[in-house]
Formats: C-alpha cells, sequence, structure tokens
C-alpha cells in the first residue's frame, strides 16, 4: 500500500528529537511503527513528519535498580523485555510481553509505542495500571512524572502530549501479579483483559481493559472471590459491543477474568 | 537536523549492496520487490497480518510491510532468494518440498523466514516452539501440519 507523502529525521539525541517535534506541526514520533504504520496505510493516521526514534540510544534498555525498581527505556522492544534477565524481577512483564502479536511484531514493537498508541485492546496499558508504573515525559519545558493510572486520557490519546516524548517507564518491585484475556485466537486482539496486583496490603488493584476507553482501576479491599466480583460490578461498565461480543458478554468477561488474574496473583504470594 | 521526503539508502541484501535514492513513504518490502527486483518475498495482506513478507533485518525477523525502507537504511537483510545458495535448496526449503509443506506456496517465502530466525536461535524447538514462531505467518492450504513436520524434520 502507498504512504501519504511524509517527511523524515532520524535524530540521535531526545533533545534533537524534541526539537524537530516542537518544529514541525503534524510530527509524530515513530517507535517501532507496529501500529503506526498500518494505521498510516489505512490513512486512519496520515503524520506530515515521522520522528525515527530509532538512533535514540538513551530510549532503549533495561535497569533494574539497587531498590528493585525496573527502568525500561520507552524503545524497548516486546522481544528484549522477553529475553532480559533484569525484567525476570517482575515476571508478569516478560509473560504479557510474550502474548502480543506473532515473533515479528515482538521484535519490532516497543513498549512505549503500545502505551503512546492506546489502543484500548492493547496488553500494556491495564497491566501498567495494575503494577503502578510511572511514566516519565519529556518536553520543551522538561521532565515530569506521570503514574500510570493518569496516564492514559482517552482513545489513542495519553498525557504525552504535542511536541512531547515518553522516555522511560519505571516499574517498582513486586511478584504477585496476573493477567488474564480472552483474545480473538491464540495471542490475537483482547477482547477483554484484565491484569491483577497484590502487592500492598489484603486488597488488590485490577485494571480491566478493552471496556471503556482507558483501563478501568479497580481496588477491591479483599482478594476473595465476592469481593472482587462486587468490584467489578459496581464499577458499572458499560463496555462497547462489536463482531466479537456483545456488551453483555465483555461484562461477563471482565468478572470472570477478573477472578482469573487475582487467582493468579495469589498463587505468586 | 531538516527533514527529508526522500533519502538514499545503502543496504546489504542477501550478501549484495545496494544503493537506492527512496521516498521516504516507500515500504522495505516494496523496495526489495520493486526497486531491487527480489520478488520472493510476498505481500500477502499488506496489513501485517499474513507474514508473507517476513524478511530478516539484522538477524532480526520483521514483516517488512510494517517498515519503512529508510528505517532499514545500513542495515543486512536476508530475503528468501538468499537461501539457496548457488540454486540449490537449503536443508529447510528441502524438507518444505519433502513433506509438502506447501500448495499454493503463497506463504512459502516467509514461512522458510520465520523457520530460519527460530532455527538459529534453536536448534531442537519442540512443536510448541515451532507453532508459536510462525503464529505470525498465515497458510490458508496445508493447516500447517505438513509445516511444523517440515520444520521439525531440520531440528536437530
Amino acid at each position: 500500500m502507498l504512504l501519504r507523502e511524509v517527511e523524515y529525521a532520524r535524530p540521535a539525541s531526545v533533545q534533537e528529537a524534541l526539537r524537530l517535534l516542537g518544529a514541525n506541526e503534524g510530527a509524530r514520533a515513530l517507535a517501532g511503527g507496529q501500529t503506526l504504520i498500518n494505521v498510516m496505510k489505512a490513512r486512519a493516521a496520515s503524520p506530515d513528519v515521522l520522528i525515527d526514534l530509532a538512533d535514540i540510544g538513551e530510549l532503549r534498555g533495561i535497569e533494574l535498580g539497587a531498590d528493585g525498581t525496573l527502568e525500561l527505556g520507552a524503545m524497548t522492544t516486546y522481544t528484549d523485555i522477553i529475553n532480559s534477565a533484569e525484567a525476570r524481577a517482575r515476571p508478569i512483564l516478560g509473560e504479557v510481553c510474550n502474548q502480543i502479536a506473532d515473533v515479528q511484531v515482538r521484535n519490532r514493537g516497543t513498549i512505549g509505542g503500545n502505551v503512546c498508541s492506546n489502543d484500548p485492546t492493547n496488553h500494556l496499558p491495564p497491566l501498567l495500571v495494575a503494577i503502578g508504573a510511572t511514566m516519565t515525559i519529556v518536553g520543551q519545558d522538561g521532565e515530569r512524572s506521570v503514574p500510570a493510572a493518569e496516564f492514559f486520557l482517552g482513545v489513542y490519546m495519553t498525557a504525552a502530549g504535542p511536541g512531547e516524548l515518553l522516555t522511560k517507564i519505571s516499574v517498582p518491585p513486586g511478584k504477585s501479579d496476573g493477567f488474564a484475556s480472552v483474545p480473538i485466537g491464540k495471542e490475537g486482539t483482547c477482547i477483554v483483559n484484565v491484569a491483577a496486583s497484590l502487592n500492598g496490603g489484603a486488597g488488590a488493584r485490577l485494571a480491566i481493559g478493552c471496556v471503556d476507553a482507558v483501563p478501568v482501576l479497580l481496588t477491591p479491599d479483599s482478594t476473595e472471590g465476592d469481593a472482587v466480583r462486587k468490584a467489578v460490578r459496581e464499577a458499572n461498565l458499560d463496555p462497547p459491543w462489536d463482531v466479537h461480543a456483545s456488551a453483555d458478554y465483555r461484562r461477563h468477561l471482565a468478572e470472570v477474568l477478573a477472578l482469573r488474574a487475582v487467582a493468579q496473583a495469589a498463587g505468586r504470594k | 537536523m531538516e527533514t527529508v521526503s526522500r533519502k538514499t539508502i545503502t543496504v546489504d541484501v542477501n550478501g549484495e549492496q545496494y544503493e537506492r535514492e527512496v521516498d521516504v513513504r516507500r515500504l522495505l518490502i516494496h523496495f526489495i520487490r520493486d526497486d531491487l527486483d527480489l520478488t520472493g518475498s510476498h505481500i500477502g495482506c499488506d496489513t501485517g497480518n499474513c507474514g508473507a513478507c517476513s524478511v530478516l533485518v539484522d538477524g532480526v525477523l520483521v514483516k517488512s510491510c510494517m517498515m519503512l525502507a529508510v528505517q532499514a537504511e545500513g542495515a543486512k537483510i536476508e530475503t528468501v532468494e538468499g537461501l539457496a545458495a548457488e540454486g540449490e535448496l537449503n536443508d529447510l526449503q528441502q524438507a518444505f518440498s519433502d513433506h509438502h509443506a506447501l500448495q499454493c506456496g503463497y506463504c512459502t517465502p516467509g514461512m522458510l523466514m520465520s523457520a530460519t530466525a527460530l532455527l538459529r536461535e534453536n536448534k531442537t524447538p519442540s512443536e510448541d516452539e515451532i507453532r508459536k514462531s510462525i503464529q505470525g505467518n498465515i497458510c490458508r492450504c496445508t493447516g500447517y501440519v505438513n509445516i511444523v513436520e517440515a520444520i521439525q524434520a531440520v531440528s536437530r
């Protein structure tokens, strides 16, 4: 398919990337391109300028801090995360990345691209909300940190605005996490997905994906089945319906998958 | 740094150096097929689903319809044409033939590249590992059974 004509630059530093993003209206950052190139084919996005982040080494890599905090560069690919010894400090990260699409997409798709595209069916937005990740965003005015729960603003919209870049995702230490989904075919697009994390006190952090424009965060005060079910019911989810599932079925899945995700997380205490 | 809409790129494809000026909007698969006339890699769906355009870029398996040619600047690319040294099928290709792992053959170039990537990393993959490695390659003829058998046949 022929893309619309587009301008291109491949800067070597975050500073230069920010300058180019700021200087060109209609510029977009190009990470792995596994979403953006396709939506450009379909003309669902038509950026005038692509700022390719491939040469910016500081955006890649995974570091495990002394306190157990993982820092993942936004340009780190799913395959990098799956194969990283450091990333196993939070095992759910590699496990979920290994369920995304296929080998080819995992080889090029990035954690930053996944969250910045914020397709409501993506795997990583609910996961990062549940495990309490923090996003680092840089712009012309400097750097700021945004909790994942406040990063996702709407369909395809995040706190990283025009002229800004997501540079890093920080993940606190922890192990008792779960992720459950019903995808369209094995490792396909999710119909509903739920991430759970039990790393603070008696309750759980649940984030439900695919049922709203952004992940729905629930914090039942107990991990008992009844408490989890009640929390999902009281959220009064109003999911979309389509050829794959009715709204009622998605509501049903949200409850069932919440239980499964919590059970998986509880098994890893 | 200025932005550009055309760019001269240099790539190594199957051991040969090529230098071409391309539009930024040119997809890598079109560059390989139309500019370099290497038509072994196929365009099946053009939406990133089917994997018929799979090639190796610096040893990494990618779908060349989801990458711009300019993103491959300086890269070493391997396509299906590079598998048969001096016209002789390699072991994997011969196994595909022996096991009837192709019918219409449209998906075969991508299947071969996915299997090549797998076997470089894992010389003795299990059936599950083989199936996971070709998750991104759609075959509408074979039902995959013979493809999996062919890949197993060269696993050792």
